[in-house]
């Protein structure tokens, strides 16, 4: 059964639209990139895909079921975001901020117990933060807070990853080391992502289906080849694109 | 292990405070007469001082502390905004509004506490409409309406003050700076204040979510919505009986969360029960103080808060300057 599905799915944020009557089909093991300029809405429908915002028509079901009508904490398990930027009021350190990664698999008096502690440490090792768990976040530096979000989702497991703009902050070994991550979250573990991307090189390097947001409530979706053409490409970005093929694959470079 | 040493050590600190406070006062008093009236074998008199004037107070003094210290650390959660306190929303400036308006009529002590949590109920409901308005219900919004409201209870307890006459005076003033020489034993508050505790040890692993925001905590698989009015009506209920006991007392409810946190105590599961025993220390002593530093005239309690505190808090502060906070307890 197909993991998310959303039918004649129509958004829209203060009065713009960002997708018209969209039919997506989400697979378990495929990786989704979400293109668009600037406010064409590819957050706001990302927290739609998450439930936290209500789409005006269309319906969205997780595993067959309705979106809407399932239990917060089911959907917690099956869903998961990477926000695009938050800030901590009372800032927590790096391990009781990835423990809260595993709120959704703990009963509701139920404390975090050894297993939870492992994965949180896991999840804080694979993103290369393991001796930084005793620190503050608000320590950290804006990498390595990313860093520690994209751990956060991991030690909550679920079965779609949504990530806005995961690569935001980081330098150019994480950003790479990063992506391949959860790229490798869909290829060995056949969960699902939906990234929110700006950078078409590291976009192609991660996803391998793409859902265009041309901001006009129109939109394109496919593999690669089916849709990162130069003149959707052109019409995306509405400037002009080189294509190049490097040592990695294709590369587009901007005029 | 942690965890549990913080809480006896905040046990033991409380009930230290406690015994200090049943030992001071005009009419000296030592370890042998507690024991002898905790056992009933004292005489009389030291009987009826401590176990009938100073302990009621003491106790009173505990429980008001501790409901403000976790009511505090709620509206802080709630409002994701560290300049939070248990009267920010407007709940103090009801509760005052009525109780001057009780005073003015010549009320007696029973009406005045009915009065006072009557407008601190009010306060509660009428933020709670005007903020939930047509729109969502965001901290800000909440935020701004409290803030509006209290300015607007400010105003009217200004107008009470100046058309009170002089003789009223002193005994308003007294309950607007938080006074516990008519406070009692606090049945109710002590009842309220367990429930408090018992809600907020089921909430706690919720609140450490929403400290990281309403989004992060829907896709933790919180309900938000729910929560947040759970955590407000908590925190007014808290506050309206706390102001009802002992009138406006500040600073307790704003800087003892604060000063656990300055401690590295971030979850919210311990955050609160020891902010609740930290709390009702700090009370004890502001107010065993204010009977005995310029005995026998007494201080409204809330200056002394705010003497203790102040040094407590800034030296907290100063230490932790460099902002690592590299102590945990977990």
């Amino acid at each position: 059964m197909s993991l998310l599905v959303a039918q004649g799915l129509t958004v829209s944020i203060a009065g713009i639209p960002v997708c018209h009557a969209l039919d997506l089909v989400i697979e378990a093991g495929e990786r989704w990139c979400l293109l668009g300029r600037n406010g064409a809405g590819k957050t706001t429908l990302l927290h739609t895909l998450a439930g936290l915002h209500r789409p005006d028509s269309g319906s969205l079901s997780l595993a067959g079921e309705d979106l809407s009508g399932i239990a917060n904490k089911t959907r917690a398990r099956q869903i998961g975001l990477l926000p695009q930027d938050h800030t901590d009021a009372f800032p927590a350190t790096a391990l009781e901020t990835v423990l809260t990664g595993r709120h959704p698999w703990l009963g509701a008096l139920q404390w975090e117990g050894t297993d939870d502690y492992r994965i949180a440490r896991n999840a804080l090792a694979t993103v290369d933060l393991a001796d930084m768990e005793a620190r503050s976040v608000d320590t950290l530096s804006g990498g390595e807070r990313r860093r520690l979000g994209i751990a956060t989702l991991l030690a909550q497991d679920p079965q779609l990853l949504l990530l806005d703009e995961p690569a935001n902050h980081l330098d150019i070994h994480q950003q790479v080391r990063m992506l391949d991550l959860v790229r490798q979250q869909a290829v060995s573990d056949s969960k699902a992502l939906c990234v929110v991307m700006h950078d078409l090189n590291l976009a192609t390097r991660c996803c391998d289906r793409f859902l265009l947001l041309f901001g006009d409530g129109e939109s394109a979706q496919g593999d690669a080849t089916a849709v990162l053409t130069r003149e959707n490409l052109q019409r995306l970005y509405q400037h002009p694109l080189h294509r190049i093929e490097g040592p990695t694959g294709t590369v587009w470079i901007p005029e | 292990m942690r965890t549990s040493l913080l809480l006896t050590t905040l046990i033991l600190l409380a009930l230290c405070c406690a015994v200090f406070s049943l030992l001071s006062g005009s009419v000296a008093t030592g370890w042998g007469d507690l024991l002898a009236a905790l056992s009933g074998n004292a005489d009389p008199t030291t009987s009826v001082i401590i176990l009938e004037l100073r302990w009621p107070r003491t106790a009173a003094a505990f429980v008001t502390g501790a409901l403000l210290a976790l009511a505090g650390g709620l509206m802080q959660v709630l409002l994701r905004n560290p300049l939070a306190d248990p009267y920010v929303l407007g709940i103090s400036g009801g509760a005052a509004s009525g109780a001057l308006l009780a005073m003015l009529l010549g009320a007696g002590t029973l009406l005045l506490h009915g009065t006072a949590f009557g407008g601190a109920l009010f306060s509660m409901l009428l933020v709670f409409g005007l903020a939930h308005g047509s729109g969502s219900w965001t901290s800000h919004r909440l935020l701004l309406t409290g803030v509006v409201v209290a300015a607007g209870w400010g105003a009217l307890i200004a107008f009470l003050l100046a058309i009170s006459p002089d003789a009223g005076l002193r005994g308003m003033l007294f309950w607007l700076m938080g006074d516990l020489s008519h406070a009692g034993t606090p049945l109710a508050g002590g009842v309220l204040l367990l429930v408090g505790l018992v809600t907020c040890f089921g909430l706690g692993r919720s609140l450490n979510t929403l400290a990281h925001g309403a989004n992060v905590a829907h896709t933790l698989g919180v309900n938000v919505d729910s929560l947040r009015r759970a955590i407000y009506l908590l925190a007014s209920v808290l506050t309206a009986s706390a102001v009802t006991l002992a009138g406006s007392i500040g600073f307790v409810g704003l800087i003892v969360p604060h000063m656990l946190r300055l401690l590295g105590v971030r979850d919210h599961r311990l955050l609160l029960p020891a902010a609740a025993l930290l709390g009702g220390s700090l009370l004890i002593i502001a107010d065993t103080l204010a009977r005995t530093l310029f005995a026998p005239r007494q201080l409204p309690v809330g200056v002394l808060t705010a003497l203790v505190g102040v040094p407590l808090f800034l030296l907290l502060l100063y230490r932790t300057r460099n902002g690592t906070g590299t102590r945990e307890y977990g």
